[in-house]
């Protein structure tokens, strides 16, 4: 497990993002204000998860051509965008990272079970009886990879395009809380997350386009830790 | 299919052990779930109050799992599948 530490002004602050995180709000529930650049990133990556799982995002949701991570920060490869943050360069070789686009959001539904980030969302649920992990997963699969999705489009109907402060219900709250974990598994995945997170990230050059997603990862970790604080 | 009895009441603590409830989920660490997150959804999940939930998290976290809840193996198919929507790794286990 991981826990979020705190640190100085020198990563994410600089990185051009109002850092506020979700506060508690009387009543119950938890509100927090994006910036565009904020709820885009947000939009995109849950709009990814919701393809992965295998259901289509519902009406509201991102249009064709709105940007996504897809197409410049874990890519570089938009046309005429600047990619500084990722620090991706055309020449470069292919990274390993195209991957994590191909497989955040470029499947269709039909999806191969051996992909690492699936098999993370939709773990075996016996560790050693196969036969029983295959029951399993025939009769609760689907609807798992459903609340996945419903999760991701309840994101993006309460996270509008150009941001904003959001107020969250409880219940609202308690779903970004699973949506925005399932991000997290994913990129973690992707990322080879390990628990010795801050010395990883600390390691990576900055000119290493995933220090980029790195980036997108802590503050995600961030975000996820105050909204849980602001629940309990 | 099962052999437990239909009906068994959870134990105060994970460290009981009820005779005849011989299914367990258990929650395995991961590098990823936070910390205040599992403890949140062990709060949720399973009603346990906040120090039950922070011993258990951080028994997963050190010792890399922990046995969560005991009994039938349906209720604990129906745990882990509700873990699984949290993002936990979570695993249903006979406790022989």
């Amino acid at each position: 497990m991981s826990i979020r530490r705190k640190r100085g002004a020198s990563d994410s602050e600089e990185a051009g993002a109002a850092l506020n995180g979700f506060r508690g709000v009387r009543g119950g529930g938890a509100s927090a204000t994006f910036v565009p650049s904020q709820a885009g990133i947000i939009r995109s990556l849950v709009s990814q998860i919701a393809e992965l799982v295998g259901s289509e995002p519902s009406p509201g949701e991102p249009a064709a051509g709105e940007p996504t991570l897809t197409d410049d920060a874990f890519t570089g490869r938009a046309p005429g965008q600047a990619t500084d943050r990722a620090g991706s360069d055309p020449e470069q070789p292919p990274d390993p990272l195209d991957d994590l686009a191909r497989l955040l959001g470029q499947t269709g539904p039909a999806t191969p079970p051996d992909d690492p980030v699936l098999a993370r969302l939709l773990p075996d649920a016996y560790a050693d009886d196969t036969e029983a992990a295959g029951d399993f997963r025939r009769f609760t699969e689907q609807e798992l990879r459903n609340g996945k999705a419903a999760a991701a489009r309840t994101v993006l109907a309460t996270l509008p395009e150009e941001g904003g402060r959001v107020r969250l219900s409880e219940e609202e709250a308690q779903v970004w809380l699973r949506a925005l974990n399932d991000v997290r598994l994913a990129l973690g995945v992707r990322l080879s997350i390990t628990e010795d997170f801050d010395a990883r990230a600390a390691d990576l050059d900055p000119a290493d386009p995933r220090s980029a997603y790195m980036w997108i990862y802590d503050w995600l970790t961030f975000l996820q830790e105050t909204l849980v604080r602001a629940l309990s | 299919m099962s052999v437990a009895p239909a009906e068994v009441e959870r134990p105060e603590t994970h460290e009981e052990v009820v005779p005849d409830t011989p299914w367990v989920t258990i929650v395995w660490n991961d590098p990823v779930n936070l910390m205040s997150y599992v403890t949140y959804v062990f709060q949720q999940v399973f009603g346990y109050s906040k120090r039950k939930a922070e011993k258990l998290m951080l028994d997963v976290h050190h010792k890399g799992r922990a046995v969560v809840s005991s009994g039938t193996r349906e209720s604990m198919e129906h745990d882990v599948e509700v873990l699984h929507g949290y993002g936990l790794w979570a695993t249903v286990s006979h406790d022989k």
